[in-house]
């Protein structure tokens, strides 16, 4: 499959098979960046796969003081779902359950989608009939009493069902240690790209997955073409000199968005080489018939 | 292009109306028609001819130079991206109903400016009238949107009835500011006289030099809120003083608990 070669790394001839999500994006501020952080870390935490999460979720960006609307550090979060009511469903409960406890937050919409989440609406009850609306600009916020303050949330935010989930890269190396320095490098490449996250653990995902199983009632269960310690008794897709693989999956709120981290990524990966870092570079897809998304990693390199 | 001009000729004897200037209004008439429309308010025929000089334009971008405090209804019911700029004094009724846009005055407005205002930004480089944002008789609500920012005084009742928006006073604020608000906000940065929201609702008062709440207004404690830090981010181009004060720790005062008691006086500590 391997025939195109870039600074020594192997580039697979396939693509990236990728579905299409509703997607929104959240704003979080904080009295400073540790909080801010510590409510978007939260708020995305169990959120790596709908499969199991209900949504897929993750840090897109961080913002300073003077560029967010209130002058507090801020994060950018973004969450996708398979629908739009499973996306305001999770964004709703992760809202009230882990930005309104998170002390010192406040909640700004980010994403001028098609559709809008009611999130300020739902939680502003929380306030017991204390809380207050406020219009500026044009934007309802909320003012929810609580005890270190006031939560300030917007009323609604945008959700956007143009997005795209399942973009990836599978990065293949050696060994454990030069595949995870590739791909944290790849990591760091999409994480620089707005609209668009890395929703599993640090970004990367070890377990990567066929569609179905020999047991009844799997959807899904471990690509063993991939695992290099079945290289030798199943229908292997890794080569000789492959002994881990590891898999970055990308979100993005918009086609593009996704075409730029796999572009990013891929670059960075290949930057790397083959001695420190992947010696082959492929792509998770199911034949092409079940997503209308496909990133082909040839028009994607640099 | 270059906006449509109204250039004075001469202040007219009696209060004239000038809601038919409005940029959707002169849209696709010639200046000659234009100079035919009846402006007056009296039994004496004034014509836009009269008062007048008129330059056509983009009418998107209505220009008067020269001003009267016998102009009403300067940018009553201004649509969204049109704009209407005045050199000099206007009248009472200033942007009356306006839904958008931007009304800019150099000099001072009468009674009743922003009015029903809706969505437009209104400022007024000199003083204001009375009842700035207020409703008129028989309306149960005054402005519902949209920001009004008064460089220099405000008359008695400043931000009466006031829906939603914000109102800014840079100067000083008449007897009974923010009565019988209902929510929005007023920011005042001068000194203020007699009763701070009588009747307040959910509005918040801010006020850069202390004063007396009155009874009915409870001390709630000094903090930092994050509404003001948004408000003084939004206000940052119109009105820096005003975003300054917001950005301090601010002592808030509940009330008007004769009534809701949901809204506040905020002042620096």
């Amino acid at each position: 499959m391997s025939e195109i070669v870039r600074n020594g790394v192997r580039i697979d001839e396939s693509f990236a098979e990728a579905f299409p999500m509703s997607g929104t994006g959240i704003l979080i501020t904080g009295p400073n960046a540790k909080w801010a952080r510590q409510a978007a870390e939260t708020m995305t935490g169990f959120a790596t796969s709908v499969i199991g999460c209900g949504c897929e979720a993750g840090i897109d960006y961080e913002l300073s003081p003077e560029e967010t609307p209130d002058g507090r550090p801020g994060v950018r979060v973004l969450l996708f779902a398979m629908s739009s009511k499973d996306a305001e469903k999770q964004l709703v409960n992760r809202l009230g359950q882990c930005v309104l406890t998170c002390p010192g937050s406040a909640v700004y919409s980010t994403v001028p989608g098609e559709f809008e989440i009611k999130v300020g609406d739902a939680v502003r009850q929380f306030g017991d009939k204390w809380q207050t609306s406020k219009v500026v600009d044009g934007r309802r916020f909320w003012r929810v009493p609580v005890m270190d303050g006031e939560f300030f949330c917007e009323a609604r935010v945008g959700l956007t069902k143009k997005s795209v989930g399942g973009g990836n890269l599978l990065v293949m190396g050696a060994d454990w240690e030069s595949t995870m320095r590739a791909t944290e490098a790849g990591v760091a490449a999409v994480r620089d790209v707005p609209d668009a996250i890395a929703p599993f653990p640090g970004g990367i995902v070890r377990s990567g997955s066929k569609v179905g199983s020999q047991y009844k009632g799997m959807g899904a269960s471990t690509n063993d073409a991939y695992c290099p310690t079945l290289r030798g008794v199943t229908n292997s897709a890794l080569d000789a000199d492959i002994g881990c693989v590891l898999e970055i999956v990308i979100d993005g709120l918009t086609d593009a968005a996704v075409s730029a981290a796999m572009r990013a990524g891929l670059k960075a990966i290949i930057d790397m080489g083959p001695e420190k870092g992947a010696k082959r570079i492929g792509a998770g897809n199911y034949g092409g018939k079940l997503g209308p998304f496909h990133y082909h990693l040839k028009d994607l390199l640099p | 292009m270059k906006p449509f001009v109204f250039t004075l000729r001469q202040e007219p004897a009696h209060r004239v109306d000038l809601s038919g200037l409005a940029p959707d209004r002169i849209s696709g008439r010639s200046a000659a028609e234009i100079e035919k429309i009846e402006i007056g308010t009296t039994k004496t025929v004034i014509r836009v001819g009269d008062v007048f000089r008129v330059d056509t334009g983009d009418p998107g971008v209505v220009r008067f130079e020269g001003g009267s405090s016998r102009f009403d209804l300067v940018g009553s019911r201004l649509l969204p991206d049109h704009s209407v700029h005045v050199v000099g004094d206007v009248g009472a009724q200033l942007g009356r109903l306006a839904k958008g846009g931007r009304i800019t005055v150099t000099g001072s407005a009468g009674a009743y400016a922003a009015s029903g205002n809706a969505g437009a930004l209104i400022e007024i480089g000199g003083d204001v009238g009375s009842f700035l944002a207020a409703p008129l008789a028989g309306e149960l609500g005054g402005m519902s949107g949209g920001r009004v920012i008064v460089r220099g005084n405000a008359g008695m009742r400043a931000g009466d009835r006031l829906r939603r928006g914000v109102i800014v006073i840079e100067g000083e604020a008449g007897e009974n500011l923010g009565s019988r608000m209902i929510a929005g906000s007023v920011v005042a940065l001068g000194a203020v006289k007699g009763r701070i929201g009588y009747l307040n609702r959910r509005g918040s008062i801010v006020l850069a030099k202390a004063c007396d709440p009155g009874p009915t207004y409870i001390d709630c404690g000094s903090h930092n809120l994050t509404y003001a830090g948004l408000l003084a981010r939004s206000l940052r181009s119109d009105s820096p003083r005003a975003a300054a004060v917001l950005l301090c720790k601010l002592r808030r005062y509940g009330g008007d608990t004769a009534v809701y008691g949901k809204g506040e006086i905020l002042t620096p500590e």
